[in-house]
């Protein structure tokens, strides 16, 4: 018997803003988060332009010491996973700690201090390499400081499964908890990838938005004239508990974990197959998973990238699995807002539908001027709407070839 | 600024210390919170700043901030800024 699991505490840095309540007002009222490089001289790229965090203070979260020795996709992760602890009001004691684990994945991991170690060894030789180069470099860090700091001594992994790492990692420390092995588990993303390589890499797989004019209008998922997604950055962690150990503290639960599917295309590196047919298996098994049918799904928050592979196939894979009921169902890309948070965009996005749950509100694609004819659902375009929901999906899709999808609901005892 | 005075300033900035628990005896790893690898990037900023290099074999002797200067002192390195 799989036992029930719940979300009971949400934390995240976005380009939208450095808390959930921020992210969360600028979701409402459709704001984008999307503005020129500052990270790096773009000067000579195609692409000048990401989601970068704001104003974000790191030494609110860590010391000045480990600012200079943490990677940033590891200090955006302490600080997500501190304002969800926070906001769980959950404290690991003695009594709590093995049986509490930590699952933080990431797509890239420490790529800007891999870049900058290497220039130091072009410049100076290897005995310029930093000491603390390797253990800001390896994915599994964020996870591994989030344990250090927090005091979780249970199960901890890190999904490395691109742009669904975020989503994997939230559904695999849901069956670790449904599965009893843990009753806690600290579970999301980080990246920080706005770096020379990954913009000029990107370039080159033609994956990228190059609107530099105008940064707001790039990232527009279904619209004709989108062009490819924006690089963004940032953490978005949740708590997860078994129901007894949320209901035995009287912790305020967001929602339940209702399902969870993965799958993989077996066919191209970076493409989807026909009708995204592994996309489609995926939404299926998730929902068979949550023992639902299609028609118990209210609102998907979809991959929704805004490359033109990605927004029409998954638009038909859809279809596939709703079938008339993907007329009547809400579909939205909150991409549109935060850009692509790639191993941290599964994170915030299921973050986003526990709050579409929770608020009755649900976020809008913005930027949706001209639909494209293939893509010709409801995705709640320009503005967020209000409507009581009680199920949320949230699609994501990883080069390789990976499917991941988590199904939330209402939580009713 | 003498050689002292520099050295301290190095250790405050890389370790995240304060000037007070900068004594002369005071130990990296005891007082100043450092850790082996912390240490490691502490002496590759003084072979950078002092143009020496210090070898695999006296970094084990290097403890305190005091061995820190005998051991700049000893390979003549003089400091006036």
């Amino acid at each position: 018997m799989k036992r029930r699991v719940v979300i009971t505490g949400l934390g995240a840095v976005t380009p939208l803003g450095n808390s959930i309540s921020e992210t969360w007002e600028g979701i409402c009222r459709g704001k984008s988060g999307i503005a020129g490089i500052t990270k790096f001289d773009c000067t000579l790229f195609e692409t000048r332009i990401a989601g970068e965090l704001k104003g974000f203070d790191p030494t609110r979260y860590v010391n000045r010491k480990e600012v200079r020795r943490l990677d940033d996709f590891i200090i955006y992760a302490l600080a997500a996973s501190e304002m969800a602890l926070a906001d769980a009001g959950l404290t690991i004691g003695a009594a709590e700690a093995e049986r509490t684990g930590v699952i933080i994945g990431s797509a890239i991991g420490g790529l800007a201090t891999m870049e900058k170690e290497k220039e130091a060894i072009s410049l100076g030789g290897p005995r310029k390499m930093s000491p603390f180069a390797i253990p800001s470099v390896l994915a599994n860090l964020a996870a591994g400081h989030v344990s250090i700091r927090s005091g979780a001594k249970g199960p901890i992994n890190c999904s490395v499964t691109a742009c669904a790492s975020g989503t994997c990692s939230i559904g695999d420390a849901g069956r670790i908890i449904a599965g009893g092995h843990a009753d806690c588990m600290i579970a999301g993303g980080a990246d920080a990838a706005v770096t020379p390589m990954c913009v000029a890499g990107f370039n080159a797989m033609r994956a990228i938005s190059k609107r530099n004019d105008e940064p707001e209008k790039a990232s527009r998922p279904f619209d004709r004239d989108r062009d490819g997604f924006v690089i963004g950055e940032g953490s978005g962690v949740v708590i997860l508990e078994s129901l007894p150990h949320a209901m035995e503290r009287g912790a305020r639960i967001y929602g339940e974990i209702a399902g969870y599917g993965n799958t993989s295309d077996a066919f191209h590196m970076a493409a989807p197959p026909d009708g995204h047919e592994g996309a489609a298996r995926c939404m299926q098994a998730a929902i068979g998973d949550a023992g639902m049918t299609a028609a118990g799904i209210d609102y998907i928050n979809a991959h929704g990238t805004a490359t033109q592979m990605n927004d029409a196939f998954e638009t038909e894979a859809i279809k596939t699995v709703f079938g008339q009921h993907a007329r009547t169902l809400a579909v939205s890309s909150t991409k549109s807002m935060t850009g692509h948070l790639l191993g941290a965009a599964g994170a915030v996005e299921a973050i986003f539908c526990l709050k579409a749950i929770g608020e009755g509100v649900l976020p809008p694609t913005i930027n949706l001027d001209y639909p494209d004819p293939d893509c010709d659902l409801d995705y709640v375009p320009h503005r967020a709407r209000k409507r009581a929901i009680r199920t949320a999906m949230s699609n994501t899709f990883g080069f390789g070839g990976v499917n991941a999808v988590l199904i939330f609901k209402k939580f009713e005892e | 600024m003498t050689l002292e005075e520099k050295v301290i300033a190095v250790i405050i900035e890389q370790l995240d210390v304060t000037r007070e628990e900068c004594s002369i005896e005071a130990s990296f790893i005891d007082d100043l919170g450092a850790d082996s690898l912390d240490l490691v990037e502490l002496i590759m900023e003084m072979e950078e700043i002092f143009n020496v290099q210090i070898a695999d074999n006296e970094l084990e002797k290097i403890r305190t901030i005091g061995n820190v200067l005998d051991y700049l002192k000893s390979k003549g390195v003089v400091w006036n800024e």
